[in-house]
């Protein structure tokens, strides 16, 4: 096999190894039967271990194959079960910043609301869920689109414009998403409608990848500073709820 | 900025939770474990009370560490209990004598049927405001004593306790074998058929009717008052309110007058409608039952539906089918299909609550055709948690006269869009789910910082009330009155025996309701 790295490879035989015996199986059993060294073998299955590809049920106990394998391929989080895990931490979330609440999904090339937690003011409003918004023109979308490492300018047409603020350059877009990812949350001011801002942060799962992004949407008054940018303040609320609800899906019930 | 927190505890049916709420009533923390249930024999369900309280005490300091919190950030324990499920322990080792039977259980249907054919039954149920069926915990008591080799003796002698999940939480939390306290909340106790519903105390004819012993039996407490103080778990900090879960759901969604109403989705789902100082029975198979009571405050009392089978019969799709993986994907695969393909499903997995009160009833499911998919299946369970709102509902309007503007629902299942909408649709009814689902735990917070005086009065937590989410009936009425009809149809088969026509239900339910209503 050219150019084949050798611990990928014993990797994937590991993870083979341990598919095919659902019952766990030891340290010594596994470098016995790939005929690897026990300090190889367990170096590898310490790497595994951490990005979540094999699970153990106590330190020093047998292995087999974690969740986090699943989630990786075909197996993506069903949005209802999405919307189930984080509703206690939405509500929290709308009641800290007194904004209304969104988590967002990517479907096809749009940022689909999947939840939405009223304003509490209790005026009126509308629920407003299956709602597609435009991935690059809101916070939710930003952050959806810096979870995948496949957006990068490469064409050189124009994004849709909504308002005068609206990115519309593959190119800047690209450097704004490169921003979001390194600081963990994104802001949007007026991109998608005057006036309006949304502030996003990104809800993983096990294995660290963006599943979904959870925010809050509201007038830019509100929002934003004095300076037009997103109150430190609310995006703290919006970081930590995302990180409780990446917690919960890490750990909770079924 | 100390004693920021209150603590909400709780325990339900699959699981406990412990949940940190600051003086805005928001969620600061929340930790969760399900415990083991046990299903010895077909009908029979069980708990391990040793496990749920090493869970309660693992979960408490989890959910502090969450918030990095200590004991001193913490004003008051509140505690909701799913109700009725019964354990008997030792009192000098706290070891139960058996595992802790739930309210699901249906051991002692023989017993009720038996004792319902008692000349003195109607006055039982005059006395404590329910009517006969193995869902209280008096038999389950009972069965208990009849069935642990020596119990009674020992209860007699004083050497055993009674209690519900919040009584055996509270004589852990304070101390156990040492100097535990060994109460009950009034809400609690009304649902054992044990308690006289007027005067709220233990009723001496009730006792020797259902034949045990008064020395076994907690002390009956208001339901927001200063118990005691943790010795365990949250050393020092004062346990302020005890409700069962679905009192403390009402008051969680800030029902404190009469005439507000709320349902809770969960497990089972029940709807509460407050009535005030007033005990109002039911000639529609509803229940009276206590709603809270603060210290130095007369009772309130609520008019109840309920429904053993809802949340559950999403498990039994996940679970017994194992057509979904998780309990919310039942709405992924109902929306698959875009009507239940002519199928309905009667969850009477332990008979019928509310309004029939049958535990002759057994599930079935009708229209079954080869045209039926498991997205239809999935659209029926679905349906079939809002046709029993549907019937529940019927019978408080039947009751009190008043049409309902809109329903305040909450519980898991307010997670479910398609459900909400449905229900709406249903009932024809605006369906509204607060800031907050958790609301049991809220009650309970609210309750316990009453106590405590973090709160001044009722009133000033109706401003943390806020709508999240909103459902507006969209259905047309000729499609509703169909459907609604091949439902009811669905519910006579459910029936063991011949199905009866609608008018002798109804009669039937007025039976137990003129039981009720003869003062
Ligand atoms: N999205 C959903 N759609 C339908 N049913 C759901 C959904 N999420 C949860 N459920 C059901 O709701 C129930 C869980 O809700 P909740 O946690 O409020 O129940 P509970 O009655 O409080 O639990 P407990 O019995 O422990 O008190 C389960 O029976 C589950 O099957
Ligand atoms: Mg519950």
């Amino acid at each position: 096999m050219p150019g084949s790295i050798q611990s990928i490879e014993r990797a994937a035989a590991i993870l083979h190894l341990l598919a095919d015996n659902p019952d766990r199986l030891g340290l010594g059993e596994i470098a016995d039967t790939l005929d690897l060294a026990k300090t190889t073998t367990h170096g590898l299955l310490k790497t595994l271990l951490a990005v979540g590809f094999v699970e153990q049920s106590t330190v020093g106990g047998p292995y087999r194959l974690g969740t986090g394998l699943g989630r990786l391929a075909g197996d993506p989080l069903d949005p209802n079960a999405l919307r189930s895990r984080a509703l206690n931490w939405a509500d929290a979330l709308a009641g800290r910043t007194g904004e209304s609440v969104r988590v967002a999904v990517a479907h096809g090339d749009a940022a689909l609301v999947i939840h939405h937690v009223f304003r509490p003011d209790d005026s009126v409003q509308q629920l407003a869920v299956d709602v597609e918004l435009p991935l690059h023109a809101c916070a939710f979308g930003k952050v959806l689109l810096a979870g995948k490492t496949a957006f990068g300018p490469r064409q050189d047409d124009l994004l849709d414009s909504y308002t005068a603020r609206t990115v519309t350059s593959r190119r800047v877009l690209a450097r704004e998403l490169v921003e979001v990812r390194r600081r963990g949350w994104a802001g949007e001011v007026g991109e998608f409608a005057e006036g309006v801002a949304s502030i996003a942060a990104p809800i993983r799962n096990e294995v660290g990848r963006t599943v979904a992004a959870i925010g809050i949407a509201g007038s830019t008054e509100r929002l934003c500073n004095p300076r037009g940018e997103p109150r430190p303040k609310l995006v703290e609320h919006v970081r930590s709820t995302a990180r409780s609800v990446s917690r919960d899906l890490a750990t909770r019930r079924r | 900025m100390s004693r920021r927190y209150v603590l909400a505890v709780d325990q339900g049916t699959t699981s406990t939770r412990a949940i940190l709420f600051d003086r805005s009533g928001r969620l600061v923390a929340l930790r969760q474990h399900e415990h083991e249930q046990h299903f010895p024999q077909p009908g029979w369900v069980e708990h391990d009370a040793s496990e749920i309280w090493t869970q309660l005490s693992q979960l408490v300091p989890a959910a502090l560490a969450d918030a990095e919190a200590g004991p001193g950030d913490v004003a008051a324990i509140g505690i909701a209990n799913q109700r009725e499920t019964s354990v008997v322990w030792e009192r000098a080792t706290g070891r139960p004598i058996h595992r802790a039977i739930v309210w699901q259980d249906t051991r002692t249907a023989g017993l009720i049927e038996s004792m319902a054919a008692d000349p003195r039954a109607a006055r039982v149920s005059e006395l404590c405001g329910l009517p006969f069926a193995p869902y209280f915990s008096a038999s389950r008591l009972r069965w208990i004593l009849d069935a642990v080799p020596g119990a009674r003796q020992r209860a007699v002698a004083g050497e055993l306790m009674f209690g519900t999940m919040e009584s055996w939480l509270i004589w852990n939390l304070t101390g156990g074998a040492n100097g535990g306290l060994h109460l009950t909340d009034v809400t609690n106790a009304s649902r054992s058929m044990l308690m006289n519903i007027r005067t709220c105390r233990w009723d001496r004819e009730l006792l020797a009717f259902f034949d045990v012993p008064a020395q076994v039996l907690p002390e009956i407490r208001p339901s927001i008052e200063r118990y005691g103080a943790c010795t365990q778990v949250l050393p020092g900090v004062a346990i302020g309110a005890a409700l069962g879960d679905q009192q403390a759901a009402l008051f969680g969604q800030t029902c404190f007058e009469a005439g507000e109403a709320k349902c809770t989705y969960g497990t089972g789902s029940f709807v509460l409608l407050n009535t005030g100082t007033e005990l109002v029975t039911s000639r529609h198979g509803l229940i009276p039952t206590v709603a809270f009571q603060a210290a130095g405050e007369p009772v309130r009392y609520a008019l109840e539906g309920s429904i053993a089978v809802t949340g559950s019969l999403v498990q039994w799709l996940r679970d017994g089918l194992g057509l979904i993986s998780s309990a919310p994907e039942i709405e992924t695969l109902a929306r698959t299909v875009g009507d239940n393909g002519g199928c309905y499903i009667v969850p009477a997995f332990a008979g019928l609550l509310a309004p029939h009160w049958r535990s002759d009833a057994r599930g079935v499911i009708t229209g079954l055709t080869s045209y039926v998919t498991s997205g239809h299946l999935a659209r029926a369970v679905l349906e079939a948690t809002a046709w029993q709102t549907r019937e529940v509902i019927d019978a408080m309007t039947a009751d009190t006269g008043l049409a309902l503007r809109e329903l305040r629902v909450d519980g898991g299942m307010t997670a479910n869009n398609l459900l909400m909408q449905f229900i709406a649709d249903i009932l024809d009814t605006p369906v509204v789910r607060p800031m907050m689902a958790e609301t049991v735990s809220l009650g309970a917070a609210y309750a316990s910082g009453l106590a405590v005086g973090m709160w001044p009065d009722r009133t000033s937590l109706r401003r943390n009330w806020h709508r999240a989410a909103e459902w507006n009936p969209s259905m047309d009425s000729a499609l509703r009155d169909r459907e609604y009809a091949n439902w009811q149809e669905a519910v006579t088969r459910s029936y063991a025996g011949p199905a009866r026509p609608a008018g002798e239900t109804a009669a039937r339910a007025g039976v137990y309701a003129g039981t009720l209503s003869g003062s």
